[in-house]
């Protein structure tokens, strides 16, 4: 009887910890190999076949494809530079200077990877639009409502995420530090 | 009193299990991956333009909006496929993926080099099967290799302003994949 009971509590508990370890790397995006800098962070093996095999089955579950090692390096930043997850009520500042790259795009999604409707139908920049300062810099506001110069609307959500995308750029696997990948500054401003 | 450490330890370790096991085994039992989106959408052996990501719709997550977008569902049982992208303007690239979204070969135009990206895919066995002497003949023309029989070609143009969209989509719609023998 208390056999009956230990295998049956052990089995459960198994499937609980196997199925729960599971749910959570895939949805948080576990990943080996990845590159942090600033509030950004990059998998740049997930674009080749050394990909790791958690990063397989989060691809596998949202249905997206990876950009591939020979044309660019995506970096995500959930966060800002101080920690704070990404609010869509607030005003946040992107600014900075980005890696060598031929172009660059960056582009604002809700946590599913969907882009966000607003009024401007704008979900992004590419390098080639931005304005920038006559010292090549530039910043972005990122914020609920109209901005002057380089506005990224936000739609009011409450959590979303900034993907920023290098296109034929030296970053890669070898890159170790900022000082190769200096990324901008993610600023938390104000909050309505 | 140790029974019970016993019975937690063995489901610690079977939990274990069960976690590593679904993780390799999750790429193979997705149903809603990149390649089943893109079945109902692309036939095989055709390159096919995808619609631009909205708001409300888009094909997959996380697509670039600032790129237009044609994707090549191949099938290599019949045989190898050749490639043929003219380049946009701006920024084109070719990026192959196995049947689990798995990137296995990128180029983009600078790489190509020429007005064109032109470029043979077929699985190692049919690589195997090229004449040598053709091989040489043919060293200006890329063979690549497909780890799986079947995946994904996804030809991408960027349109770095909104306005140069329609430039970029009709580089799109001059792109061709199809089966062909080596020559």
């Amino acid at each position: 009887m208390r056999l009956l009971f230990g295998s049956c509590f052990a089995l459960i508990l198994a499937a609980a910890i196997g199925l729960g370890a599971t749910w959570l790397t895939i949805t948080r995006g576990v990943a080996f190999g990845s590159m942090t800098i600033g509030a950004w962070k990059a998998w740049p093996r997930s674009g080749s076949v050394d990909i790791d095999p958690y990063a397989r089955a989060t691809i596998a579950r949202t249905g997206e494809l990876p950009l591939g090692t020979g044309d660019g390096v995506a970096f995500y930043a959930r966060t800002d530079d101080a920690g704070n997850n990404l609010d869509g009520r607030c005003t946040i500042t992107v600014s900075g200077v980005t890696p060598a790259a031929r172009y660059w795009t960056l582009t604002l999604y809700d946590p599913e990877g969907r882009l966000v409707a607003n009024s401007i139908d704008r979900h992004g920049f590419t390098s080639a639009e931005i304005l920038r300062d006559i010292e090549g810099r530039f910043t972005i506001a990122v914020a609920p409502r109209a901005r002057p110069g380089n506005w990224l609307p936000t739609g009011g959500i409450e959590r979303y995420v900034l993907v920023w995308r290098f296109y034929d750029t030296p970053i890669g696997v070898a890159t170790r530090t900022a000082k190769e990948a200096p990324m901008p500054a993610i600023a938390r401003k104000t909050c309505s | 009193m140790i029974r019970p450490l016993l019975w937690i330890l063995g489901a610690i370790l079977l939990g274990g299990i069960v976690h590593l096991t679904t993780v390799l085994v999750m790429p193979r039992a997705a149903t809603q991956d990149a390649y089943a989106r893109l079945v109902p959408l692309t036939p095989v052996n055709t390159m096919v333009q995808l619609a631009a990501p909205t708001a409300e719709n888009s094909i997959m997550p996380l697509m670039d909006p600032a790129f237009a977008a044609a994707v090549c569902r191949y099938d290599l049982s019949a045989g190898a496929i050749k490639l043929n992208a003219p380049l946009s303007q701006a920024y084109t690239s070719v990026t192959f993926y196995t049947r689990n979204s798995v990137a296995y070969y990128a180029i983009d135009d600078r790489a190509a080099g020429r007005r064109a990206i032109e470029l043979d895919l077929m699985t190692p066995e049919q690589h195997a099967q090229v004449p040598e002497g053709e091989d040489v003949t043919a060293a200006d023309r890329l063979i690549i290799e497909s780890p799986t029989k079947t995946g994904l070609i996804v030809l991408r143009a960027l349109a770095p302003e909104p306005g140069l969209m329609p430039m970029a989509r009709r580089a799109l719609t001059n792109a061709q994949c199809r089966l062909g023998p080596v020559q």
